[in-house]
């Protein structure tokens, strides 16, 4: 068997680019400078660089500088997007609009704000995996003060139609925030093109580093104000206090140059390289299924359910050397298959057999190659060992049958 | 998460995989879970009459890699035995022999349903007294 390692799981995260991790090293030893002291030249030097890197992330998103609040990562900027906001207008309302196939660092600070009086209403989506804009449209009540949808779903790589979203929201005068962590950097976003107001985002999907991550918050029309979630001593424009993570905004600036640049090669490729995984597997294999539309979706993303086969024991056939991920209970604590499919109205039993492929960067086409014949063999031998591939193929219809629930 | 090096090589290497003529007087078959689950496991005893013996088994299961581990050791495990002998299998058995981690138990539980409903199977098809109880679990 052929050692090599074949990493699909660039939705999980991306490898750090080595570009990025070069221009982050000066900053460990020879520019140990805290950002915030402002009397040595210590920490100039690394306020200017974070200053650059503000920048080279601004430019990559079409903003202003100082609309980039520096955090830890995706997860605390949902966090204080939704809360903060929460906190400076629940006098003005307390009901939030979102979806249910959002990620759980927004599905579950919405469910903290239930608990602290907020409203919110989670929306439906269609088998496509978007989200009914007249439906949107109608959820909107006079004490909705924010609208937050993804801009691209982390399993199924749908892109929401941003634009429309924004007319909707800039209609009834709700915030618009946005969870663009598996967009930016690899698909143009533009938050002020299409009306997003907040916008959150990581590093370490894009090329950069882990531990960091930013939130765009508008700073004009609309002027939106968020109540700091982490008090301390004032950082980022008093929204976000904590000691700046220099090393690796420099990271994260350095990924949104190279993004910038090669945003549109890399896409091109790997669109190409994706569609031929998808399209040899889908020939190779009966009874194979794409996850959420074709028409809308990140170019380097692919999810398939392959019929009677379960997700994680497919991965098994295959993990020693090549990494993807399943929308399977298996793979989860919870022995739930993925809540994002479920609500694409798969099935629980496609939803366990799903596999998310994501492409990256790095992926070479004999990585693709080697990807396709090691999954076509896997799932031919799971079917091999599956009863219900067995009864499928003996013509019995499965929904006939009666299964002892456990 | 790591499996164990047993539940690996049933993986790699499943013993007993296949189907049997589950028309025979002499086969019984167990069919436990859902697909909806996760987990469908189908074990098959062929069991010869005169000794109450367990002369083969077979499984297919749709499934992680504990729960084929599961069956395959559990087709192992019962042939030779007699029905009395095969009854007693308890899913703990497995849980140890496999070293399956607690969020994995459920995969042994499945097994030994699937045991007890092949039994009940055979029993029932050949009028004998049923005594594999239905599923405790």
């Amino acid at each position: 068997m052929n050692k090599r390692l074949i990493y699909l799981d660039n939705n999980a995260t991306t490898p750090t680019d080595p570009r990025a991790v070069e221009a982050m090293l000066p900053f460990f030893y020879e520019n140990p400078g805290n950002a915030a002291s402002r009397n040595h030249p210590f920490g100039w030097v690394a306020e200017e660089a974070v200053d650059y890197a503000r920048e080279q992330i601004a430019s990559l998103l079409e903003v202003d500088s100082k609309e980039i609040i520096f955090t830890s990562g995706a997860t605390e900027s949902d966090n204080l997007a939704l809360k903060g906001v929460f906190d400076m207008y629940r006098r003005k309302g307390n009901h939030i609009i979102t979806a249910k196939t959002e990620h759980k660092a927004v599905l579950d600070t919405c469910h903290k704000l239930e608990t602290m009086g907020a409203e919110v209403t989670y929306l439906d989506v269609s088998r496509e995996g978007l989200v009914d804009l007249a439906e949107l449209e109608a959820a909107i009540k006079p004490n909705t003060i924010m609208v937050s949808l993804m801009w691209a779903n982390n399993e199924t790589g749908v892109i929401q139609d941003m634009k429309a979203i924004g007319q909707i929201c800039e209609k009834h005068g709700v915030l618009f925030m946005s969870d663009a962590t598996q967009a930016v950097g690899k698909i143009p976003v533009h938050p002020r093109e299409v009306g997003v107001h907040i916008m959150a985002f990581t590093a370490h999907k894009m090329y950069g580093p882990k531990g960091v991550g930013a939130l765009y918050v508008s700073r004009k029309q609309p002027r939106v104000k968020l109540t700091a979630q982490m008090d301390g001593g004032g950082h980022e424009r008093g929204m976000r206090s904590g000691t700046l993570n220099v090393p690796g905004i420099v990271g994260f600036g350095k990924a949104a140059e190279i993004a910038k640049k090669e945003m549109q090669q890399d896409a091109e490729r790997l669109s190409r390289l994706r569609d031929k995984l998808e399209l040899a597997l889908m020939a190779s294999l009966e009874e194979v299924y794409l996850n959420g539309t074709r028409d809308s979706r990140m170019p380097h993303v692919t999810n398939l359910s392959f019929k009677h086969v379960e997700g994680e024991g497919l991965m098994m056939t295959f993990n020693q050397n090549i990494a993807v991920s399943s929308g399977s209970a298996c793979t989860s604590a919870s022995l739930e298959p993925s809540y994002v499919l479920v609500a694409l109205g798969l099935g629980d039993d496609l939803a366990h057999s799903s596999i998310r492929f994501s492409l990256g960067r790095f992926t070479t086409e004999d990585d693709v190659d080697y990807a396709i014949q090691a999954l076509t063999q896997g799932v031919n031998h799971m079917r091999d060992l599956s009863p219900i591939w067995e009864m499928y193929k003996d013509g019995i219809d499965l929904s006939t049958v009666t299964w002892s629930e456990h | 998460m790591a499996y164990s090096d047993k539940v690996l090589d049933h993986f790699k290497n499943p013993k007993n995989v296949g189907t049997l003529d589950k028309s025979k007087n002499t086969v019984g078959t167990g069919l436990v879970g859902a697909p909806e689950c996760g987990d469908v496991m189908r074990l098959q005893i062929e069991v010869d009459p005169s000794s109450n013996t367990i002369v083969d088994a077979k499984f297919k299961t749709f499934g992680c890699g504990s729960a084929i581990a599961s069956s395959s050791l559990a087709t192992e495990w019962l042939k030779g035995k007699s029905i009395n002998e095969a009854l007693t299998i308890d899913n703990m058995d497995i849980v140890e022999e496999l070293a399956l981690p607690p969020v994995k138990i459920h995969c042994s539980v499945l097994a030994e349903d699937a045991i007890k409903a092949a039994i009940r199977d055979y029993q029932v098809k050949n009028g004998i007294e049923v005594t594999a109880e239905a599923s405790s679990h």
